[in-house]
């Protein structure tokens, strides 16, 4: 007769599966959202203050009509 | 009631099916039908996804190999290898090498695939020239210059799009 193997774990499988992959699912998303929020929204935000900060709305304006792509005032050689 | 092909009409005879319904070669226009197998018993199937055959591969056995199944009812240890082998053929037609042995089947799929994949492709050609209307003047190249010209103008996107890549005191792309 062989040897007996060790007796396997018998009890408490859903348990242990459900706990492993409820332990991964956190970690996912918690970490795919601060991923997200620390690789794309921040930077995102950084780059809207920065654009803003010294943005001369009129001068904006200014360049825009010179390119002639407004229909109600024309470059102002006209 | 399925019919099969006359492939193994011996195979069959042994099955004890042409009992049922044989070859009718007495028809009038000479040809012959496929032999019904009567589905309604088990049959020797040999799949790689079908482990373990319903009935042996063997049914009439003669005097010989009947004696030989009489002698496998005592110990085996008494069987030399040349028995054991002969018992195997009795229940079985081959030998998992034999059946799982591989074909060439792979070269007809794949040169059938591309003929028919080539044959398409020249359907597609003549129909890019025959039926397909031309390209829509929008779509050429100088318009499409002018409408990123345009685009540029209107600074769209100037925080992190398409305006924020573009150098408007050099006039030309950032690095």
């Amino acid at each position: 007769m062989s040897s007996l193997l060790p007796k396997p774990q018998m009890r408490g499988l859903l348990t242990r599966r459900l706990r492993f992959h409820a332990v991964g699912a956190f970690v996912f998303c918690f970490g795919s959202a601060l991923i997200y929020k620390f690789g794309v929204a921040e930077p995102r935000k950084r780059a809207y203050t920065e654009y803003y900060k010294n943005h001369d709305p009129v001068a904006s304006f200014e360049a825009l009509r010179e390119a002639g792509v407004f229909e109600s005032v024309r470059p102002k050689g006209k | 009631m399925l019919s099969l092909p006359v492939l193994r009409a011996g195979f069959l005879a042994r099955r004890g099916v042409l009992g049922l319904a044989a070859v009718r070669a007495t028809h009038s226009h000479g040809k012959s039908v496929a032999i019904q197998e009567n589905m309604s018993v088990p049959h020797y199937i040999e799949k790689r996804n079908y482990p373990l055959p319903d009935v042996p591969y063997r049914r009439d056995l003669s005097v010989d190999e009947k004696a030989l199944m009489e002698k496998q009812k005592g110990s085996w240890k008494e069987l030399s290898n040349e028995e054991k082998l002969a018992l195997y053929r009795i229940k079985f037609c081959q030998t998992y090498v034999e059946m799982n042995r591989p074909s060439n089947e792979w070269k007809t799929i794949l040169g059938v695939t591309f003929m028919f994949l080539g044959f398409t492709g020249l359907i597609l050609a003549w129909q890019r020239y025959y039926v397909i209307p031309n390209k829509p003047h929008t779509l050429s190249d100088e318009w499409k210059a002018k409408q990123l010209k345009r685009m540029l103008d209107m600074r769209t996107n100037p925080v992190e799009g398409l305006a924020s890549q573009w150098d408007y005191d050099k006039n030309e792309w950032k690095k």
